[in-house]
C-alpha cells in the first residue's frame, strides 16, 4: 500500500501564487477527481507534484510513501513512482513509441544492466492488446502528427508499460470526442487495481460517467473547497460552479 | 639566420622539417619517380604555406588559436596492434589495419572476388603492381578548401594506406573495411584510402579511424580518394573516433562519371578540434553524389565541416545532408558551396545543415552558399538550428528518462533519416552502437 500526501502545498509560476495551501492524501486503489473551472491551479498542481522546474513550490510538501520528493528532479520522481498524463503531450520526431518506451524502462534498471528485448517487446504487445492499440503504433514517432485521440492513447499506452504507483491525470479528456473519450475511459478502468491511485483533473463531469471516481474535490483559487464522493460531481453538473461560488462567498460572508 | 626568422620557420613546420622529411623517405621502400617527385614538391608546399590566418575566408569561424603543429612527431616505425579497441564486428570481404601508418594485420579477399580481378592492397604495394591506376587518382584534386597546407603535408608524410579497385561489372557484396590507428603520444598519423571502381561495378567501403586505447593526443592528417566510373555504385562510410585530445583532418575528393553514384556517409565523434572537407565533382550525365554526415560534439569539441559541390555536366544530382547534435560547449561550423557550371544545365542540388543544440553553451555556425552559372537548375539549400523545447525534456524527464539519456534519444531521433538512407541494415546498427559509445564516454 502506497501513499501520495500533499500537506499545506504552495505554488507559484515566478512571483504569482497559483496553489494555495492546498492538503490531500491518495492511497493505493483510490481514484480522485479534482474538477473546477478553468485557471484555478488544477494542472498547476499537477505538473509542480511531477517536478515541471517553472513551477516553484513555495511552501509545504508533497511526500510519497513517507518521503518527501521536493528535492528530487522530474525523472527521479517519475522512476520513484508518479506518473503524469499530460493535457498537451510533447511531439518527439524521429523516436518512436518503441524506442521511447525502451529508453524509459532502461531508465529505471541498475547500471550496467541491459533490458532484454524480447521480453520487453513481448510485454508491450501483451499491453497493447490489453488497450486494443494497433501494433503498428509502436514504429510511429512520439505524438509526430498524432490526433487528441492517438496522443492520449499515448500517454495511456505509457502508463500501463511504466506502472506507475501514481497517476497524474491532466484533462485526460480535453479535445476528444465521445468515441476517442470511451476508449481512453476503458484503457483507465483496465488499469486500474489495487496497486494504482489515480488523481484525475478535470474540467467536465463527462469524464466521470466513464471512470468513476471514489473521491471527488472541487478547486477554487488554489484550494480545495468542497469535498465528496461521486454524487458531487453530478450536483455539479446540475448547478454548476457558480454554485461553489456562492457557497464559498456565504460561508466567508 | 635572425633568432625571429627561426621561429617563424618553426611554426610554419613544427617538427615536420627538412631532415624529418629525408629521414621518412630514407625509412620507405623504393618509390617510382613520379611520386618521390611528387613528395617533394609537396614537402616544399607544406613548408612554405602559412598556417590558416584571420583574414582566410575558408577558415571563417574556426579556432585558429588552437591548431598548431607543435608536439606532434612522426610516430616510430614499430606499433603493435595490441593495445587497440577492438573494431565493431560486422562481416567483411576483406580488412586491412594501419598502425601508426603501417600495415598492421590483413584479412585477403575471397579467393572468387581476387579472380575476378578486384583489390584490396596496401598503396606501397599498389604503386608497384598499378602504379598508373594509382598515379591517375591520387590526390589527384587540388585541396580548394582552405587545408592546402595539410593537404601537402599529407602527400609528403603519407607512409602507407589502402588502395581499393573493383574491376567493370564486378559486384562487392559484403563491405571492405580499412582501419587507421594512431598510437604513442603525438604521433602524426596520415591515412589514406584510394577507391577505384568500374564501370558498373559496386562496392561499399568502410574506414574507421581511432586512437590506441591509452587515448593520447594525435595529429591526423586523413585524405580519401574515391572515383566512381560510368554507372558504378560506391557506398563510403568514414566512422572518425580519434581519442578527445586529437587534432584531425580529414580531406575527401569524389568524382562521379556517368550514371554513376556515391553515397558517403561520415560519421564524426572523437577529436577535440576536427577539421572536414569534401568535395564532389559530377562530371557527367547522371551522376549522383549523396554526402551525408552525422555529428556528435560534445565537452569542448570543435567540428569545422566545409563542402564543395561542382556540377560539371548537365542532368547531374547532388544531395548533402549534415547534421550535427551539439552538448555541453561544443561547436560546429558547417559551410557548404554548391557550384553549377555553365552548360550543367538541368542540375538538382541540395544542401542542408541541421543542428540540434542540447545545452545553452553549445554554438553551430552554418555558411551555405550556391554559385549558379546555368539558368534550368534546381539548386536548393538550408540551414537550421533547433535548441530541445523545455516542454519537450520536461516530458522526457517526466517519463523517468534523465538529461543523459534523454540527449542520446534525442539524437537519434534526429540521426533516425540519415541512418535510414543506408540501404545496409548491418551498417546502420554497427552505426548506431558506435554512436552510442560516446554517449557512455
Amino acid at each position: 500500500m502506497s501513499q501520495l500526501e500533499i500537506t499545506n502545498l504552495h505554488v507559484a509560476i515566478g512571483e504569482k501564487e497559483i496553489v494555495k495551501d492546498l492538503s490531500l492524501t491518495i492511497r493505493s486503489g483510490e481514484v480522485h477527481a479534482i474538477m473546477g473551472p478553468n485557471g484555478t491551479g488544477k494542472s498547476t498542481l499537477s505538473k509542480a507534484i511531477a517536478g515541471h522546474p517553472d513551477y516553484t513550490i513555495t511552501s509545504g510538501d508533497v511526500r510519497l510513501d513517507g518521503k518527501s520528493i521536493l528535492d528530487q528532479e522530474a525523472d527521479e520522481r517519475a522512476r520513484a513512482g508518479l506518473f503524469l498524463a499530460f493535457q498537451y503531450p510533447s511531439e518527439i520526431p524521429g523516436v518512436s513509441i518503441a524506442n521511447f518506451l525502451r529508453a524509459a524502462q532502461q531508465a529505471r534498471m541498475a547500471e550496467g544492466e541491459e533490458l532484454d528485448a524480447s521480453a520487453y517487446y513481448k510485454r508491450l504487445y501483451s499491453k497493447m492488446d490489453l488497450l486494443k492499440i494497433d501494433r503498428k503504433f509502436t514504429s510511429r514517432s512520439v505524438n509526430d502528427g498524432f490526433s487528441g485521440g492517438e496522443k492520449k492513447r499515448c500517454e495511456i499506452l505509457q502508463m500501463a508499460m511504466l506502472e506507475p504507483k501514481f497517476a497524474l491525470m491532466d484533462e485526460t479528456d480535453s479535445g476528444l470526442d465521445i468515441d476517442a473519450l470511451r476508449i481512453v475511459a476503458d484503457g483507465v478502468n483496465t488499469m486500474r487495481s489495487p496497486n494504482l491511485g489515480v488523481l484525475m483533473i478535470t474540467h467536465y463531469q463527462r469524464l466521470l460517467d466513464y471512470i468513476v471516481p471514489d473521491h471527488v474535490h472541487v478547486m477554487w483559487d488554489g484550494q480545495i473547497v468542497k469535498t465528496g464522493d461521486k454524487s458531487l460531481a453530478l450536483e455539479l453538473e446540475a448547478k454548476g460552479y457558480d454554485w461553489v461560488k456562492k457557497e464559498l462567498a456565504a460561508a466567508t460572508g | 639566420m635572425s633568432a625571429s626568422t627561426l621561429t617563424e620557420t618553426k611554426s610554419l613546420t613544427g617538427s615536420f622539417t627538412a631532415e624529418a622529411f629525408a629521414a621518412h623517405l630514407a625509412g620507405l621502400p623504393p618509390l617510382p619517380p613520379w611520386w618521390l617527385d611528387r613528395k617533394r614538391a609537396a614537402f616544399e608546399r607544406f613548408a612554405s604555406l602559412p598556417m590558416p590566418s584571420a583574414t582566410d575566408e575558408t577558415w571563417r569561424f574556426s579556432n585558429r588559436s588552437t591548431l598548431t603543429l607543435d608536439g606532434f612527431q612522426l610516430p616510430p616505425t614499430s606499433a603493435s596492434a595490441a593495445s587497440l579497441h577492438a573494431p565493431i564486428g560486422i562481416k567483411k570481404s576483406a580488412k586491412l589495419v594501419f598502425v601508426n601508418g603501417r600495415l598492421a594485420t590483413r584479412e585477403t579477399l575471397a579467393a572468387d572476388l581476387a579472380q575476378r580481378g578486384v583489390i584490396v592492397d596496401t598503396l606501397q604495394n599498389a604503386l608497384h603492381q598499378h602504379g598508373d591506376r594509382v598515379r591517375e587518382h591520387l590526390l589527384a584534386q587540388p585541396a580548394r578548401l582552405g587545408s592546402a597546407k595539410f593537404a601537402a603535408l599529407h602527400e609528403a608524410f603519407l607512409t602507407d594506406g589502402a588502395f581499393i579497385s573493383v574491376p567493370k561489372g564486378v559486384e562487392v557484396e559484403l563491405p571492405i573495411g580499412v582501419f587507421s590507428y594512431a598510437a604513442g603520444a603525438g604521433a602524426a598519423v596520415f591515412p589514406h584510402t584510394l577507391v577505384v571502381a568500374g564501370d558498373n561495378s559496386k562496392v561499399t567501403v568502410v574506414e574507421y579511424f581511432g586512437s590506441s586505447v591509452d587515448a593520447d593526443a594525435h595529429f591526423a592528417v586523413g585524405a580519401n580518394d574515391l572515383y566512381a566510373s560510368h554507372g558504378a555504385h560506391l557506398t563510403y562510410i568514414g566512422k572518425q573516433d580519434w581519442s578527445l585530445r586529437t587534432l584531425s583532418f580529414q580531406l575527401n575528393s569524389t568524382i562521379v562519371r556517368r550514371d554513376a553514384r556515391v553515397q558517403s556517409l561520415n560519421l564524426h565523434l572523437g577529436a577535440r578540434q576536427a577539421r572536414h572537407e569534401s568535395l564532389s565533382q559530377l562530371q557527367a550525365p547522371g551522376a549522383f553524389s549523396e554526402m551525408l554526415a552525422l555529428t556528435v560534439a560534445h565537452d569542448a569539441q570543435e567540428f569545422d565541416q566545409r563542402t564543395l559541390q561542382i556540377h560539371e555536366a548537365p542532368n547531374t544530382k547532388s544531395d548533402l545532408l549534415y547534421k550535427n547534435a551539439l552538448r555541453d560547449r561544443a561547436k560546429t561550423i558547417f559551410s557548404g558551396l554548391i557550384v553549377v557550371d555553365p552548360d550543367a544545365q538541368k542540375t538538382d542540388a541540395y544542401q542542408s545543415n541541421r543542428n540540434l543544440m542540447l545545452s545553452d553553451d553549445c554554438e553551430a555556425s552554418s555558411l551555405p552558399g550556391l554559385e549558379i552559372q546555368a539558368n534550368d537548375v534546381r539548386c536548393t539549400h538550408g540551414a537550421t538550428t533547433s535548441r530541445i523545447d523545455p516542454e519537450q525534456e520536461f516530458y522526457l524527464q517526466s517519463r523517468g528518462i534523465a538529461k543523459e539519456a534523454a540527449d542520446e534519444l534525442l539524437t537519434f531521433g534526429f540521426f533516425e533519416d540519415v541512418l535510414n538512407r543506408l540501404a545496409s541494415d548491418e551498417l546502420h546498427a554497427a552505426l548506431r552502437t558506435l554512436i552510442q559509445s560516446k554517449f557512455k564516454k
